[in-house]
């Protein structure tokens, strides 16, 4: 379904019911949608505490975290994983790994400062919509080696291209279509380039694991991307309100 | 430009489409959706398709979008069928491993994109005849050089151009999944190259790069936009400009795109 946003697209997107909500939501916000465009600094319900939550190993609690539904919900998957991803990278350049060259170096500093951009940005326009900070577990990586590192930056990557292209389908606004789309092709830019400083064999930069006969890459759901990054996320993910179609 | 008149010409009207939802499930069958364990979660198919509204008004602004990339695709797949064709133009191992696997996609882009616009009942536009040298002032297949440098410009407008037509897919998820499966291997492809070239993957500011003619300019132009959805991007992350536009690939718009492709299409 194709359409500008509009604030008032936004009061059925945000999945507000009553009547006095929505006058206060348009009240309080309609200036700042008018002035930013798509910004979503909305009056979606504080998420409340939640039965499921985790503990992690020290037995502190993490709590789950509903994504949402309609647009909100599919910018909130992506911003989890660009917290995901920008976590890690902030690690990476924490703490180089051993060896590393200084193009390599490079190239560690920019992909953090992209993802932490994605990061940064998705947040801001998720506005009171955005979902927690996530908390992360790294221990199946070992940051000092060079092969661990650059297998899970390959795998983080590769999962983001999936993630998006299988995202732009279930969006409703082209607005934030165009952003998902903008942010994609950067995520492939990175695949690309941490595959081809990984990988010996040179096709590996779009290798046949990852395109398709008919030259198409991949294209997850958010249920497959999602498990897939649960190793990873210390926080129960909740994703079932999510668009599928 | 010739070009333009010649896509336009292939835009069809409404009442042709006749069985429309067979279409959409030839689509489907296209694209193997449902078939492979990678898009077994994606709910696409005859339960999806039920669900969607069957309306045939959008088709032929997907079918424009199609035969646009199918243009760019003959150009890209023209370009390097014949660059590895050259004889002692692209260095033997690593290089023409690159440059082999960039072929065969941009070949199988042209072979999708054929069947995806026929199975919505279209009819592919006619392969134009390229002029890659641009009547003499580059020697791409003699010049490996040169050769990296229109291939630099090329994916790079790919990746722009497919981003430019996501918001007219919109309507038709199936051709909407497929083009950004295209759009981020232009991407791959982009990053690769440019850093055979010896640049970075990623495009910061609005600078075409080391070594890139002036006239690869417009490839570039406004990739230096830290406006996204309204938000300044520098008011709310640490990370300086030249990163924020590094995280950021921006769209052409089809104009721009032609206008950029038509430098190399002599008659379409």
């Amino acid at each position: 379904m194709s359409k500008q946003t509009t604030s008032e697209d936004l009061v059925p997107m945000l999945g507000l019911q009553k009547v006095g909500d929505r006058r206060n939501f348009l009240k309080f916000s309609g200036a700042a949608i008018a002035s930013t465009g798509i910004l979503l600094s909305g009056c979606q319900e504080v998420f409340e505490e939640l039965p499921n939550a985790r503990k992690t190993g020290k037995g502190q609690e993490v709590r789950a975290v509903p994504l949402g539904k309609g647009d909100i919900g599919i910018l909130n998957y992506a911003y989890a994983l660009e917290q995901l991803e920008a976590a890690f990278y902030l690690m990476v350049v924490a703490n180089m790994y051993a060896g590393i060259s200084p193009s390599e170096k490079v190239m560690m500093e920019d992909i953090k400062n992209h993802e932490v951009a994605h990061r940064d940005f998705l947040k801001a326009a998720l506005g009171k919509n955005a979902i927690i900070d996530l908390s992360f577990d790294f221990s199946s990586v070992n940051f000092n080696e060079r092969s661990s590192v650059l297998a899970t930056a390959k795998t983080f990557e590769d999962l983001g291209v999936a993630a998006y292209n299988g995202a732009g389908q279930l969006l409703e606004s082209a607005d934030y279509l165009l952003i998902a789309g903008k942010i994609v092709s950067v995520e492939a830019r990175h695949a690309a380039a941490i595959r081809s400083i990984l990988d010996a064999d040179p096709r590996s930069f779009a290798g046949a694991d990852v395109i398709d006969a008919n030259g198409l890459d991949r294209a997850f759901s958010p249920t497959m991307v999602l498990e897939m990054a649960a190793p990873f996320i210390t926080n129960k993910i909740i994703a079932n309100q999510l668009p599928t179609s | 430009m010739k070009i333009f008149e010649v896509l336009n010409k292939y835009d069809i009207k409404t009442e042709e489409l006749e069985s429309f939802t067979s279409r959409r499930e030839a689509f489907k069958k296209l694209t193997n959706f449902g078939k492979s364990v990678a898009f077994a979660a994606i709910p696409v198919g005859i339960l999806a398709a039920s669900t969607q509204k069957v309306s045939a008004a959008h088709i032929p602004t997907v079918l424009n979008v199609l035969n646009f990339a199918l243009t760019l695709e003959y150009l890209e797949g023209e370009y390097y069928t014949m660059g590895i064709n050259s004889p002692n133009l692209i260095p033997a191992g690593k290089d023409r491993a690159i440059f082999e696997t960039i072929e065969k996609h941009e070949v199988d882009h042209v072979a999708f994109l054929k069947k995806a616009i026929m199975s919505y009942g279209g009819t592919p536009v006619a392969k134009p005849t390229f002029d890659f040298t641009v009547g003499g002032a580059f020697s791409p297949f003699t010049n490996y050089e040169q050769f990296l440098i229109l291939a630099q410009a090329f994916e790079d407008t790919g990746v722009r151009a497919y981003k430019g037509q996501a918001g007219n897919l919109i309507a038709e998820n199936d051709a909407l999944t497929a083009a950004l499966q295209i759009h981020s291997v232009e991407a791959r492809h982009a990053s690769e190259v440019r850093r055979l070239r010896g640049l970075k993957g990623w495009i910061t500011q609005a600078e075409r790069g080391a070594g890139m003619p002036e006239v690869t300019q417009a490839v570039y132009n406004g990739e230096d936009n830290l406006i996204q959805g309204g938000v300044n991007v520098t008011t709310v992350t640490p990370i300086g400009s030249d990163g924020i536009t590094e995280a950021f690939d921006e769209p052409l718009t089809r104009d721009e795109v032609l206008t950029i492709a038509g430098l190399f299409i002599v008659a379409a």
